[in-house]
């Protein structure tokens, strides 16, 4: 008669920790090796860039400077009315987590993460004396200068405090999601309204698109060409596929002119060929020329992206759609496009991401972008020399929002079950 | 009234002399075929012989380049407004099931309702969940199309295609892309759907369904219309050689 064998565990070094290290990291004497070799380099990289950074660095350009960067030669004064624009954008992510639930609420922890950090990160940089300068500031200048001198630190709590209270207060209310959708598009212009002010002398006086620099500048030439090109490069794509020849060869035409030039000539363009274009009376300005250039440009490789996705869609379902009794313009609208967009995400954030970083391109039309400012941040006489620490900085901007970007966009796919259904 | 219901027996098909090409390539060849309500056809013959080809004309899903077709009453021109009509009153079932895959079950069905005839959502997914359980799988509504069986699936077409309480139901090879198991369960919705009077053509292989419900059966080949007659005439009867011959081959 045989006997059940004893069950026995894993040898020890197989599994866990240890056995993960052996398998990948020193399976054969080759990669045992390279594994010592790699060690030793992002020891010496990292180890001297993280000891340049804490010691020798001096990260005073950076936090002399903040204002600049974060807005450029924007009136200090009035800089209030940046905060405000940044509280109304929390009032909406803590409202639409509230609402939607799901992929919102993920970005809206991140949001009061960010807030969080930066808070430390101020105290730490205003060696936990953040009202300091303000006390002063109120006490010379009187009751006028309080909106005005407000340390950052508080601006971020109240930021904090107003996502956490509408997500809150957005819990449960399902039925608003029609209305925050409106609420964000009515948001923009608000925020556009709110920078530009009215008249002279006024509360909110007037504020020259000319003034708008730095992560500001970089964030509203950003957002208005994404969310302008998206709408126009389906449009173009839809175009590009339709049996009426005006439409279709307009598509073509636009599409493959626009691809053919470098984006740099297009700023250019749109700068010296705009003003041609229109009467005479209406005059656009630089930034508003940029904004145009850069979503012009995008739209024709999204039109690409999203002709990609359309081709990928099968016969059947369009067969389907007639079948059930769908026209063609429902038909394009409910099954074609929803399928379409999806499978284009990746291809579309990338692009989004791209349109973020060449932003900086618009130095060439003469406005001060986040690298724009660093580059005249350098300028300065004491600032000389400190080309490491700013171009890291920028660095670090650019890529904080780039893979915040890049993370939405994997969430968002999931949301959506691309690639499962 | 019941779906597929129609009042008094009349023309719900009329096809006469109806010739396609494909560029060069003539794949009907001149066929006409009446078809009452109430009527159960099938249709079937060799691939390429034009019968999917020919199921796809009368809801336009082709277009016909000769003869006309009348579909119960209104003719089949490049007028969309006559398309549309026609659409509205004939029913598809695809063999590639072709459901929209980023809509739940119940979602793919109530879509027309709500946005061709204008009902509303709760009326829509009224008539959907109606249809599921007719279907036999109610407590799938709320599942995307690709957590289920190809039967389930297929079914699912099915109710889709009832949604819009059609005049006329087609079939093209619903069953071919199936797994045997689930062949059956497929084919009993289609033979009660037959038997509550809707008016169907069906273009399949399975000759046992065409035995026990059809009402006419009609054997195609290179574009023509062979042989007509009922399952008995057709089973035990072949007048046509090339009849003889396929039903020789597929019935082993």
């Amino acid at each position: 008669m045989t006997t059940m064998a004893d069950t026995l565990g894993p040898p020890r070094a197989s599994v866990g920790m240890l056995g993960w290290l052996r398998k990948n990291l020193f399976s054969t004497w080759y990669n045992s090796v390279l594994t010592i070799v790699s060690l030793w380099l992002i020891y010496t990289v990292v180890g001297q860039l993280l000891v340049w950074a804490f010691t020798t660095a001096r990260w005073e350009v950076i936090t002399a400077n903040l204002r600049l960067f974060m807005v450029g030669p924007f009136p200090p004064e009035q800089v209030w009315r940046v905060w405000f624009v940044l509280c109304i954008v929390s009032v909406m992510m803590g409202l639409s987590a509230g609402v939607f639930g799901g992929t919102m609420r993920t970005f809206a922890v991140w949001l009061a993460a960010s807030y969080a950090t930066l808070i430390v990160l101020d105290l730490i940089a205003e060696q936990g004396r953040p009202f300091a300068d303000f006390s002063r500031r109120v006490a010379e200048g009187g009751a006028g200068q309080f909106w005005v001198a407000l340390p950052g630190v508080v601006w971020l709590a109240a930021n904090l405090a107003l996502l956490a209270l509408s997500w809150i207060s957005g819990r449960g209310r399902a039925k608003w999601r029609a209305r925050i959708i409106f609420a964000w598009l009515g948001s923009f212009f608000v925020t556009v309204a709110l920078l530009q002010g009215y008249g002279r002398g006024t509360w909110l006086p007037e504020i020259g698109t000319n003034l708008w620099g730095g992560l500001l500048l970089t964030f509203m030439l950003s957002v208005v060409s994404i969310v302008v090109s998206f709408p126009l490069g389906v449009l173009l794509a839809l175009g590009r596929r339709s049996q009426l020849p005006a439409i279709k060869i307009f598509s073509v035409l636009y599409i493959e002119l626009v691809r053919g030039v470098p984006l740099v000539t297009i700023l250019y363009m749109t700068q010296i060929m705009l003003p041609l274009f229109l009467p005479g009376q209406l005059r656009i300005d630089n930034v508003t020329r940029a904004m145009a250039g850069m979503t012009l440009f995008t739209a024709a490789y999204m039109a690409e992206n999203v002709r990609g996705g359309l081709q990928a869609i099968p016969t059947g379902q369009i067969e389907a759609a007639h079948a059930v009794g769908l026209n063609d313009a429902l038909t394009t609208l409910l099954i074609v496009l929803p399928q379409a967009l999806r499978m284009v995400i990746p291809a579309t954030v990338g692009l989004f991401i791209s349109l973020f970083k060449d932003t900086t391109l618009a130095v060439i039309v003469a406005l001060l972008e986040l690298l724009g400012v660093g580059r005249s941040v350098l300028a300065q006489s004491e600032f000389l020399g400190l080309q490491m620490e700013v171009y890291i900085f920028i660095a670090a901007i650019f890529f904080v929002f780039s893979y915040a970007m890049s993370f939405a966009s994997y969430r968002v796919e999931e949301a959506l079950g691309v690639g499962k259904r | 009234m019941e779906v597929g219901m129609v009042s008094g027996i009349r023309d719900m098909i009329v096809a006469k002399e109806v010739h396609k090409w494909f560029d060069r390539l003539h794949v009907l060849k001149g066929v006409s075929l009446t078809v009452k309500s109430g009527e159960v056809v099938v249709v079937f013959g060799p691939s390429g012989s034009g019968k999917s080809t020919f199921i796809r004309t009368i809801n336009r899903l082709e277009e016909h380049q000769r003869g006309t077709i009348i579909v119960d009453g209104i003719e089949l021109t490049n007028d969309i407004r006559n398309i549309a009509a026609i659409r509205r009153e004939i029913g598809m079932v695809f063999q590639q099931f072709n459901l929209f895959p980023h809509l739940t079950v119940i979602q793919n069905i109530a879509l027309a309702p709500m946005w061709v005839r204008r009902w509303s959502r709760e009326q829509s997914e009224q008539i959907a969940m109606d249809l599921l359980r007719r279907v036999g799988i109610p407590e799938q509504a709320h599942k995307y199309p690709a957590q289920l069986s190809g039967g389930q699936q297929q079914r699912v077409a099915i109710a889709r295609a009832l949604a819009m309480q059609p005049k006329i139901m087609l079939f093209d090879e619903p069953t071919s892309a199936l797994d045997p198991e689930m062949i059956k369960e497929v084919l009993d919705v289609m033979t009660q759907l037959a038997k509550s009077g809707m008016t169907m053509i069906c273009v399949t292989h399975e000759m046992g369904f065409a035995n026990a419900v059809a009402n006419r059966m009609v054997f195609m080949d290179g574009g023509q219309i062979i042989e007509e007659g009922t399952p008995e005439q057709i089973f035990k009867n072949p007048q046509q050689d090339r009849t003889k011959l396929f039903l020789s081959q597929i019935l082993h």
